[in-house]
């Protein structure tokens, strides 16, 4: 069940914006991706997910490649991201986002549809409970019948992350998820991710806010320039002299 | 309150070829059936998927011809042309939704309009089958069983049974999983898709009933005005169906078919009351007020001012539940 990148290289034009990157992600680990901006973060996540085409490499899931697949095809195995502007369905009230991420957890097929079949209404209803189930869990039960947009933006950040547990995660990938939040939605955005990991659940995260990156971290992956300078315990890359560097500039002792 | 709405609107419907028994109301009231069909069917693709088709009327016409076609010269009864012109409209959605599948926005439309237009080329240009711009005169009225569906109210019947059909399918899908799906690519695709939906299956789904939908429009138009023209592909046709799913509120189940009826009837309306050139000043300003006054439709707006919603939210809410 590892989620494993290798060589994996990814250029636009001339511009090489990975260049061999290998990591694996280790079941049940949270796992971040830090960098500077550039440095090909997200480039990856988008590798990964099946919204780019890598140039080169290979990207297995559980040892069966991912690399080609659509990026539904990759959610349907269980792999599914974020995003790092907030992604979500604006003009649907929260149950109905979270209700439509749904969509892999439900099975009725057109014409089960047209004719109308009991079980689709058993189906529906056992939905529905899944769905309050899951905004409850991230904390937005007091929001159910509001409009996604409408919601301030640390919240609509926690109805694209409900959308994505919806989705029923087994690697869930989440790009910059405190990013533009306040301290006190980071620590419970921190809190969140924890519980879902206990849950099971094999978490890779790209996120720019170090002391968020260090508190909740099993590993972490240091990219520059679109390769990894480091991997290790948040108290191992915290005293890398590369990572320093790589942040800092030369000539500077740690932060 | 609701269900003795509803119940009084079916009570209505049902009966009004007993107190309408004039004729041209009846016309009216046929005319504004057959767009009903029409503005649900696009609706689908408009509303709930999220792409606009221009070359509605293709659908449309393709639905029309065949069956004309097939009564005519195969001479086969109306049941089963109507099936023929729901499946052969449906294969040409199925057609224009794997064409159009890498394009979104300004170039699906364009692929639409261009499908719309060659279509039209063909019915014109292939004057053996066709008989060209002379069109098809003659087409039989229906039958159902031993009787003939050929007076007003009988037709009003089959119309209306046909629109009943097209809003159960429409409601049932729009309030499914894969209604869900059509809104998700609307709202936001690559979001849909990291949720797994498959846009390819859902786009295609919604242009082939989509489409399959326009087709049944087009029997019912062909079987009830007796004569089939290239001037079924006409731009107006889908230029009234856009009119008709955005002025009553797209995105929305009873919308399309609130404009549909407001948009036949006051064209009508307007003609008792004034010359042609006033009609169409009167069309035009309306629109326009329309727009400007309930961008959102009629029906949204309704819904909104009753809830105490007013500002929910920018663009339509789909009822998904």
């Amino acid at each position: 069940m590892t989620l494993s990148v290798s060589d994996l290289a990814v250029s636009f034009g001339g511009v090489t914006a990975l260049d061999g990157v290998s990591f694996a992600v280790r079941p049940g680990s949270i796992t971040s991706v830090i960098g500077p901006n550039g440095a090909g973060k997200t480039t990856a996540f988008n590798a990964i997910t099946g919204y780019l085409r890598p140039t080169g490499g290979r990207i297995t899931y559980d040892g069966a490649a991912l690399s080609g697949l659509r990026p539904s095809a990759i959610a349907r195995r269980g792999i599914v991201r974020t995003f790092q502007r907030t992604s979500i369905f604006p003009s649907l009230s929260v149950a109905d986002n979270v209700l439509t991420g749904l969509h892999l957890r439900s099975t009725a097929g057109f014409f089960d549809v047209l004719a109308g079949r009991r079980r689709l209404t058993a189906e529906e209803s056992s939905l529905a409970a899944d769905a309050d189930g899951i905004i409850a869990f991230v904390g937005l039960g007091h929001r159910h019948d509001e409009i996604a947009s409408a919601l301030p933006y640390g919240e609509q950040r926690l109805v694209e992350l409900a959308l994505a547990l919806a989705a029923r995660p087994r690697v869930l990938l989440l790009d910059e998820p405190g990013a533009g939040m306040t301290g006190v939605e980071k620590t419970v955005v921190s809190e969140l991710i924890r519980k879902v990991r206990e849950q099971g659940v094999t978490i890779l995260l790209v996120e720019h806010d170090m002391r968020m990156v260090m508190g909740i971290s099993d590993t972490v992956i240091v990219l520059n320039h679109g390769r990894v300078i480091a991997e290790g315990t948040p108290g191992e890359i915290q005293a890398h002299p590369d990572v320093i560097r790589a942040y800092l500039g030369a000539q500077h002792g740690p932060a | 309150m609701r269900a003795l709405g509803r119940g009084l609107l079916a009570a209505a419907l049902v009966t009004l070829p007993l107190w309408l028994a004039d004729p041209y109301y009846l016309h009216v009231a046929i005319m504004a059936g057959i767009f009903g069909v029409l503005a649900l069917s696009l609706n689908l693709l408009l509303g709930y998927a999220g792409q606009l088709s221009l070359g509605h009327a293709a659908f449309f016409g393709i639905g029309a011809y065949t069956s004309a076609l097939l009564t005519l010269k195969c001479l086969w009864s109306f049941w089963p042309a109507l099936a023929a012109a729901i499946a052969l409209a449906a294969a040409a959605g199925w057609l224009i939704g794997r064409l159009a599948l890498k394009l979104r926005g300004a170039y699906f439309v364009l692929v639409t309009i261009s499908f719309a237009g060659v279509i039209s080329l063909v019915s014109v240009n292939w004057i053996e089958l066709t008989n060209g711009p002379l069109g098809l005169p003659g087409v039989p009225a229906p039958d159902l069983g031993p009787w003939s569906l050929r007076t007003k109210p009988a037709y009003y019947y089959l119309v209306l049974s046909g629109v009943a059909l097209s809003y159960a399918v429409c409601r049932r899908l729009v309030r499914s999983r894969i209604g869900r799906a059509f809104v998700a690519l609307r709202e936001n695709e690559p979001l849909a898709e990291s949720i797994g939906v498959d846009v390819t299956h859902y786009l295609v789904l919604a242009a082939v009933v989509s489409a399959a939908m326009a087709g049944l429009g087009g029997s019912l138009y062909a079987h009830y005005t007796r004569f089939v023209s290239p001037e079924v592909f006409l731009f107006t046709y889908t230029v009234t169906m856009v009119i008709m799913v955005i002025a009553g509120g797209k995105g929305t189940l009873a919308g399309p078919l609130v404009g549909a009826v407001l948009f036949t009837v006051l064209p009508e309306a307007l003609r008792a009351a004034a010359s042609w050139q006033w009609q169409m000043l009167a069309y035009g300003l309306l629109l326009v007020l329309l727009v400007f006054f309930l961008p959102r439709g009629i029906v949204p707006q309704i819904v909104a001012s009753f809830s105490g919603h007013p500002r929910s939210a920018p663009g339509s809410r789909a009822p998904l539940r």
